[in-house]
């Protein structure tokens, strides 16, 4: 029940009645906690207690000792080491190259009228609802060694041996930073539509250039939106299971992958967990300097929409 | 209605823009344009134009039993979580929107959490629990992991569709005699069907097409598709795969075009 509602009701002042009204607000805020509770205790279940559980089993050794060894092999092992600078590696790039296809993209959309505006936003959303599994093969058909890719640029001549496209960090980049895209297009989109134009306009009758109104006005006023993008993408690069597992094929290990051979090769919970805690907090970190810089409205709903 | 005044630059001068961002949307559409012809091609090599057209790869699809199972499995775990996601997030939704308890601000930052934890820990989290439990490789497990990825793809279009939905309507009800459930159920619910409706698709979708959890909590009699495709592509490119994903691409378009379709043919 809305609060003003409330008020109203409760002037009459009348001693029994406020009571009975206090206690009746009260029932009413327990039935309405209790429709989110299910929800709730889903959620903590399914990955508070996994989590929590694994973090704790992360502080033992292989020996069942207390301490910090499973964290101290991550900055000791090169080979950790290594697996955290492609992660870092790949990351940057994919979201460089989707800042610079989705910018473009975001704003001619945000300039078209509305309607056609909305008929191309199908092919963005389209791909982002399609699974990761399925546009991962499609990137594994076109790019194979006899694929259409290696076709069209030994057929041209450009290239005389058919290029390792599938499984280098090269095939890993082009897939992920399609897969990604659609994150970066759809909150960008967003907040570019909400920038007012008489902005823009009153720029140019006081004598910018068009190029300058852009750069002085709209870009500074897109910054938000594209960094909600940024963030999303990269974040979700840190963690990035299917597409490096497929499109490395074996030559590119980044930090999930890591954390899955961990488990089931090794069977070392203790390693992974560790690995797992480290990109809980990068992830978060990420997050909350965000939300910091940018102010936390609704970082997910955007990227979701 | 006047639409958005245009600003005075003229088309030709955006032509670059315009050639940037059609190919931008053909990098996005790309694959499935491509995978779609090559899954009704002849040969066993997947090549683009394919040289002669058959439905031999669907054949393959649908001939093989361990394929039809994994269909099934997934079919399933998607209906399941779609019932058990919808009623769960539209609840909670209704809650944060209508409660004024202390919590509502920690409660809408954990229904977040799904979406924000790397999935891979969500995955490697349920494996390690479910193995405790008992319910690795079985649908109950799936279900369950699903449905905490899917009730805040239906919490946020509901709570969106709430806000924009007047809440003294479901007041005047009330006080007319109704009870508070009878109210929602024939006040409340008709107006906000459609959100909760793409939220029920989101569900469907995010379980059907799931790939890195379901890696690890399902396998065998269980395995889904997604599960069995990421396990046949880590050994060879099969063109049945691009029978499977043509399907899995319709079945995405379907399911997002709908709401729009029926969208606007209430809007009329």
């Amino acid at each position: 029940m809305r609060a003003t509602q409330l008020d109203t009701a409760a002037t009459l002042r009348d001693g029994l009645n406020e009571r009975a009204l206090v206690t009746d607000r009260r029932r009413e805020q327990m039935l309405l906690f209790g429709l989110c509770t299910p929800a709730v205790l889903l959620i903590l279940i399914i990955i508070f207690v996994p989590i929590g559980w694994l973090s704790w089993l992360s502080l033992f050794d292989d020996a069942g000792r207390l301490g910090w060894d499973n964290y101290a092999r991550l900055v000791e092992q090169p080979s950790y080491i290594k697996t955290f600078k492609t992660t870092f590696q790949v990351s940057l790039v994919v979201t460089i190259v989707d800042v610079l296809l989705g910018y473009p993209l975001a704003y001619m959309l945000s300039q078209m009228p509305r309607r056609a505006a909305g008929i191309c936003m199908i092919f963005v959303i389209l791909p982002f609802w399609t699974s990761v599994l399925v546009r991962t093969y499609a990137w594994l058909v076109i790019l194979q060694r006899t694929g259409l890719v290696n076709e069209w640029l030994t057929g041209l001549g450009l290239v005389a041996e058919p290029v390792q496209l599938v499984h280098s960090f090269l095939g890993v980049v082009i897939g992920m930073s399609h897969v990604l895209l659609p994150f970066l297009v759809l909150p960008l989109y967003a907040s570019m539509r909400a920038i007012d134009r008489d902005l823009l306009r009153a720029a140019m009758n006081l004598g910018a250039s068009p190029t300058a109104a852009f750069w002085r006005v709209f870009f500074p006023l897109s910054l938000p939106g594209l960094a909600a993008g940024v963030v999303l993408i990269f974040v979700l690069c840190l963690g990035f299971f299917v597409t490096p597992t497929l499109m490395g094929g074996g030559r590119v290990i980044m930090w999930a992958m890591r954390m899955e051979s961990t488990v089931s090769l090794y069977a070392n919970w203790g390693a992974a967990s560790a690995l797992g805690v480290v990109l809980l907090v990068v992830t978060m970190g990420c997050l909350w300097i965000f939300s910091r810089l940018f102010g936390a409205e609704n970082l997910v709903a955007k990227g979701l929409r | 209605m006047i639409g958005e005044p245009e600003l005075p630059i003229p088309h030709s001068r955006r032509l670059w823009l315009y050639g940037i961002g059609a190919l931008v949307l053909a990098f996005l559409m790309a694959p499935s344009l491509i995978i779609v012809p090559m899954s009704f091609s002849d040969s066993a090599f997947l090549q683009f134009p394919p040289p002669a057209w058959s439905l031999r790869w669907y054949h393959a699809y649908f001939g093989s039993v361990e394929w039809r199972d994994a269909t099934m499995v997934s079919l399933k775990a998607a209906l399941l979580t779609t019932l058990l996601a919808t009623p769960l997030g539209t609840a909670a939704a209704y809650s944060l929107h209508a409660g004024q308890f202390r919590f509502v601000g920690a409660i809408q930052a954990l229904l977040a959490i799904p979406l924000i934890v790397p999935v891979i820990l969500i995955g490697i989290g349920a494996f390690f629990l479910y193995a405790r439990l008992g319910i690795n490789n079985t649908i109950t497990g799936l279900v369950l992991a699903h449905t905490v990825l899917a009730v805040p793809l239906v919490a946020i279009p509901v709570l969106s569709g709430l806000k924009t939905y007047d809440m003294n309507q479901e007041l005047v009800a009330r006080s007319l005699g109704a009870s508070r459930l009878r109210a929602f159920l024939a006040i409340t619910l008709p107006q906000i069907r459609f959100s909760i409706v793409s939220g029920a698709l989101f569900a469907f979708i995010t379980s059907f097409d799931e790939a890195v959890v379901s890696f690890f909590i399902s396998g065998g009699e269980t395995a889904t598709l997604t599960r069995r495709m990421f396990s046949a592509l880590r050994d060879q490119i099969d063109p049945t795969i691009a029978a499977i994903s043509t399907c899995l691409i319709i079945l995405s378009a379907v399911l997002i075009t709908l709401p729009q379709v029926l969208g606007r043919r209430r809007a009329r």
